[in-house]
């Protein structure tokens, strides 16, 4: 290593990972682009964000520690129906967002 | 430049921005301890701006695996489920200028994902909304990095205050109101009979991918059925 400051296998793997993360966000419009979207593919499209929500919310309440938990000792999973209840009955966001982070803050204090 | 869309975007990130900083802030922390330099996190935080792959790395390297393909591959497979938002956002993205797609793609995070799909669902897409989402959750991940590597072994774990459960509120908080006919409904349903034992035995963020893959493909069949009976 000739510079001793800088450490060029981190830089690397710094510029590796940059490369491929760009890569997975502007993959499918490079795709897209020459294939055009047929309506098919967008009839699917549709209900992506649901799955995608639905798969990024669902683990983040009920899976702690690698497992799976769903008791009333689990802060995430009671402060998540708080937040699903107010915003089905609300219909208001940020009043849901609230009073689900008071309950999750209240519930980690008594723990 | 809409400047009203712009600043839409921001402020409705706010609140997402609540969960985001004490994530950065352990990964500064997290980063540090594994024996990575401040700038080193920090520019790790600027150019490749995805969490989740970057806390992957990061225990690699403080697990003694310094090596720059197994870092890299591991944070494809990560980061794969971008290809499923790079997809639906395609039909919009693809009408903007390549410079454009390209920056608004550099920023696409889960948390942008999630709010631009909301403002598409209210008022239309907007690419000066998802710009302004982009640029405050990629400053608030920058500058709470800087935060974590700065204070390093002065702070307690962030992560133990709760906080973290803003995102999660966050993303139910747009979720919810979208459950509104049957084949939505069935749709989260398929998601969560899947997403369970698949994020409990299957390793990295594939249970992602194949929980939303194959939920928005059975609501996309069901879609076109009802549509043919009808």
């Amino acid at each position: 290593m000739g510079v001793k400051s800088v450490r060029l296998e981190i830089i690397y793997i710094i510029v590796g990972m940059a490369i491929v993360t760009f890569l997975t966000r502007f993959g499918s419009l490079i795709l897209l682009r020459y294939t055009g979207i047929p309506s098919s593919f967008t009839r699917w499209l549709k209900y992506m964000p649901i799955g995608i929500l639905a798969s990024l919310i669902i683990p983040s309440l009920l899976v702690q520690g690698g497992h799976l938990a769903v008791s009333v000792s689990n802060p995430y999973l009671i402060a998540g129906m708080v937040t699903a209840v107010t915003v089905f009955k609300s219909g208001n966001a940020i009043l849901s967002m609230t009073l689900g982070m008071t309950v999750m803050v209240i519930l980690r204090q008594v723990n | 430049m809409n400047n009203k869309y712009f600043w839409l975007g921001v402020k409705e990130s706010f609140p997402i921005m609540v969960g985001v900083v004490p994530f950065g802030i352990t990964c500064g922390v997290m980063a540090v301890a594994v024996g990575l330099k401040p700038y080193e996190a920090l520019l790790m935080s600027l150019l490749v701006f995805a969490g989740a792959s970057q806390f992957v790395a990061i225990s690699m390297l403080g697990a003694g695996v310094a090596g720059w393909g197994i870092i890299t591959l591991a944070t494809l497979l990560v980061n794969l489920r971008h290809l499923l938002m790079g997809a639906f956002l395609a039909p919009y993205l693809l009408r903007l200028p390549l410079a454009q797609q390209m920056m608004l793609s550099f920023g696409l995070v889960d948390e942008t994902y999630a709010l631009t799909v909301n403002q598409i669902n209210k008022e239309g897409y907007s690419a000066e909304y998802q710009l302004g989402s982009s640029i405050a959750l990629y400053t608030s991940w920058a500058l709470s990095t800087l935060v974590g590597t700065l204070a390093g072994s002065y702070i307690d774990n962030p992560l133990n205050w709760g906080i973290d459960f803003a995102m999660p509120a966050t993303f139910l908080a747009l979720l919810i109101p979208q459950l509104k006919d049957r084949v939505s409904l069935l749709v989260f349903l398929v998601a969560a009979v899947i997403v369970i034992p698949s994020s409990l035995y299957i390793p990295g963020k594939w249970y992602i991918i194949i929980a939303a893959l194959s939920a928005s493909l059975i609501g996309g069949l069901l879609d076109g059925g009802e549509k043919c009976e009808a």
